[in-house]
């Protein structure tokens, strides 16, 4: 059982503004039944003042989906659009007191319902739908794109790959690209806020930093390649400054192994950490 | 509060007070432990062998000693899969269905990352079992099937007694978690031919906590939970003795319904919310194989409206059901069951499972079939999708 609060429950059980408004100058549509949620918001707008007259929706999804809608609806009446567009999901959140985490998707879609429907109306009233900007797509099966991700970030300050599917979906189904959706966050939250601290030099490392870095630049860098050709290859072993590996799977028997050696895994380890390393089958 | 009009018994029941009046001498009185070598302790020995024979009678197993006390039916799973493959080392195929409850698949799925081959065995629109893909890739490699009696969301039933009997003509273990059969039909351990079974006494009016493996004698077997000599060293901890009562005390009274009708007056009251949501209702759809189906049990789905908003409007009467809508769970996508039976979508983020039992009453079905239609209309209303209906 959520723990919605009376605000969320008041607007799901008597929701306002339901409908849709004949002639809209704006109509904006988001999600579908496949999603298991999906908005269509109509605006009524005053062209002399800009001002949002009327609106009306109609929501297919769950309490929150319900709510979001109807107190977006009395959000925007009386707004100018300009006011309007800056309203986003967090706005919607708060009006309802708060949704459970799981449930900030809701909201999200209230925004980006409005988003379509501005759009719409300046677009002289012809529907939009609302859709990811698709330059890429990270979430296959939700359909999310990096930059709705990366909205969703920077607007909610998400810290987890939890966070932004409570928000997103992104992630909520298959689960693929979960590990897309860390990087996202890394790259977000890292570029802003977290400053990395200054990085030692190969020569400066540990022995132990030493292996770990050699491993990390083998599992990022050399295996994805090899493995296309049904190979991998295995850390053995690192004694000064020589790197003992071995080919594993295709490579191991392959006539090419000597060269995939030198002039693949020690061109890449030299590159990436330390000109002196030389690389060894074990 | 408002009267419970209580129809989700296929999540949990009622712990009936006979039940608990068994249990309660357990507590604080009869307290001892029964591997104690004083009489206090010791009596309650006896007590929890008279309660293993009743379950063993419950499920017709051959054997008392087939019946090992765990705390739940989930444990009861992990440990039968988890032995199959640890006592069949050298086999490394494992068999089982895509609409498993999470205690089976999980455990699966483990297994599949520390390389097992892996079979989800598919059903079809009506969640039916199928038998030629099962036949397909059962081998001598195989180490375990594990395929449930009966469907926690729509009730349907499995040919358990034929799955079984495929998989021994492979020297292939059979492991059934019957938690949704066990009380609401017959279950026979012996004409099914299973080798493992799990079960759980709060689906059928015992207590929360307690559930049994039945593991056939002769079956090669490794405890789970390692470091007793409780149930014949097949599952440390000490003996449970109030729950332990209980189940059996509930096993006793399910036994009853199951001879003296009860059930099939359950199906009538079942049958007659289904009929009259069908007939009351536009564009609903009953999920499942009706010809095989618990008696407790139908799940509907209602078009274009999303399951959570319905059982909240439901909650407002008092009438507790369940949904296998994405919103319900967390999870963001509809049940892997509904899934799996390829369930179009407009249909499967709005179902509803009503799962009865012997306290559901006339007054209970009316009092449904009555607030539904209003509610359905309502939300229907709000849908953007209700003018595609």
């Amino acid at each position: 059982m959520w723990d919605y609060t009376d605000k969320v429950m008041d607007h799901f059980k008597h929701p306002r503004n339901v409908g849709t408004i004949p002639n809209a100058d704006g109509t904006g549509q988001v999600g579908s039944l496949v999603c298991g949620d999906a908005l269509r918001l109509t605006i009524k707008v005053n062209k002399e003042t800009d001002v949002i007259e009327d609106a009306k929706f109609e929501t297919f999804g769950c309490a929150s989906a319900i709510a979001s809608s109807s107190i977006l609806t009395e959000m925007i009446k009386g707004k100018t659009i300009a006011e309007a567009s800056k309203i986003t999901n967090q706005d919607i959140a708060n009006a309802l007191g708060s949704l459970p985490a799981e449930k900030m998707h809701c909201s999200v879609m209230g925004m980006e319902a409005l988003e379509a429907a501005v759009q719409s109306y300046r677009q002289g009233g012809k529907p939009v739908i609302f859709e990811q900007e698709a330059e890429k797509i990270v979430c296959k099966c939700f359909n999310v794109s990096e930059e709705a991700i990366i909205k969703a970030i920077r607007t909610n300050h998400l810290t987890t790959v939890e966070d932004v599917t409570h928000f997103t979906k992104a992630g909520g189904a298959c689960g693929q690209c979960k590990g897309e959706i860390q990087k996202i966050l890394d790259k977000v939250n890292g570029a802003c806020e977290v400053p990395q601290p200054a990085t030692k030099t190969y020569e400066q490392m540990t022995l132990v930093e030493k292996i770990k870095a050699i491993e990390s630049v083998l599992e990022e860098d050399i295996r994805p390649k090899l493995n296309m050709d049904g190979g991998s290859v295995e850390l053995v072993d690192l004694s000064g400054n020589i790197v003992k590996v071995r080919l594993i799977g295709m490579c191991s028997g392959c006539a090419g192994a000597q060269g995939t050696l030198k002039n693949f895994i020690e061109k890449v380890l030299q590159d990436r950490l330390f000109k002196g390393l030389t690389v060894e089958q074990a | 509060m408002t009267k419970v009009i209580y129809l989700d018994n296929n999540a949990t029941t009622q712990c009936v007070p006979a039940v608990v009046e068994a249990m309660l001498p357990y507590f604080a009185q009869k307290y001892g432990n029964a591997s104690s070598m004083h009489n206090f302790g010791g009596e309650n020995r006896h007590v929890i062998d008279q309660a293993r024979h009743t379950v063993a009678q419950f499920i017709n197993a051959q054997y008392d000693d087939e019946i090992i006390f765990t705390s739940c039916a989930s444990e009861s799973d992990d440990t039968a899969i988890f032995s199959a493959v640890r006592a069949n080392r050298n086999k490394k195929h494992i068999i089982t269905s895509a609409v498993e409850h999470p205690a089976v698949l999980e455990p699966f799925r483990y297994l599949q990352t520390q390389g097992y081959r892996v079979d989800y065995i598919g059903v079809d629109e009506l969640g039916r079992f199928d038998m030629d893909q099962f036949k397909a890739v059962l081998d001598e490699d195989t180490a375990l099937v594990s395929v449930m009696w009966a469907n926690s969301e729509t009730g349907t039933i499995f040919p358990i007694a034929d799955i079984a009997k495929l998989a021994h003509e492979k020297g292939v273990l059979f492991h059934t978690d019957a938690v949704q059969a066990v009380g609401k039909i017959p279950v026979d351990v012996q004409a099914a031919g299973v080798d493992m079974l799990s079960l759980s006494a709060h689906k059928f009016h015992g207590p929360k906590g307690i559930g049994v493996l039945y593991v056939k004698r002769g079956t090669r077997f490794l405890p789970y939970l390692m470091g007793g000599h409780q149930e014949k060293h097949r599952r440390a901890g000490t003996e449970n003795v109030p729950y332990i009562v209980g189940i059996a005390k509930a096993a006793e009274l399910a036994q009853k319904r199951l001879a003296d009708g009860t059930m099939d007056k359950v199906a009538a009251l079942r049958d007659q919310l289904e009929q009259g949501i069908l007939k009351s209702i536009p564009d609903v759809k009953v999920n499942g194989d009706p010809a095989h189906r618990v008696p407790n049990t139908t799940n509907i789905s209602f078009g274009y409206i999303e399951g959570e908003s319905i059982l909240m409007y439901l909650n407002d009467f008092g009438i507790c059901a369940s949904s296998g809508s994405a919103c319900t769970s967390g999870s963001l996508e509809p049940s892997h069951v509904l899934r799996a039976m390829k369930v179009p979508f407009q249909f499967a983020h709005g179902s509803i499972r009503f799962s009865l039992s012997d306290q559901t009453t006339q007054a209970d079905i009316d009092l449904v079939l009555k607030e539904l239609p209003p509610i359905i209309k309502r939300l229907r209303e709000i849908s953007p999708f209700s003018r595609m209906a």
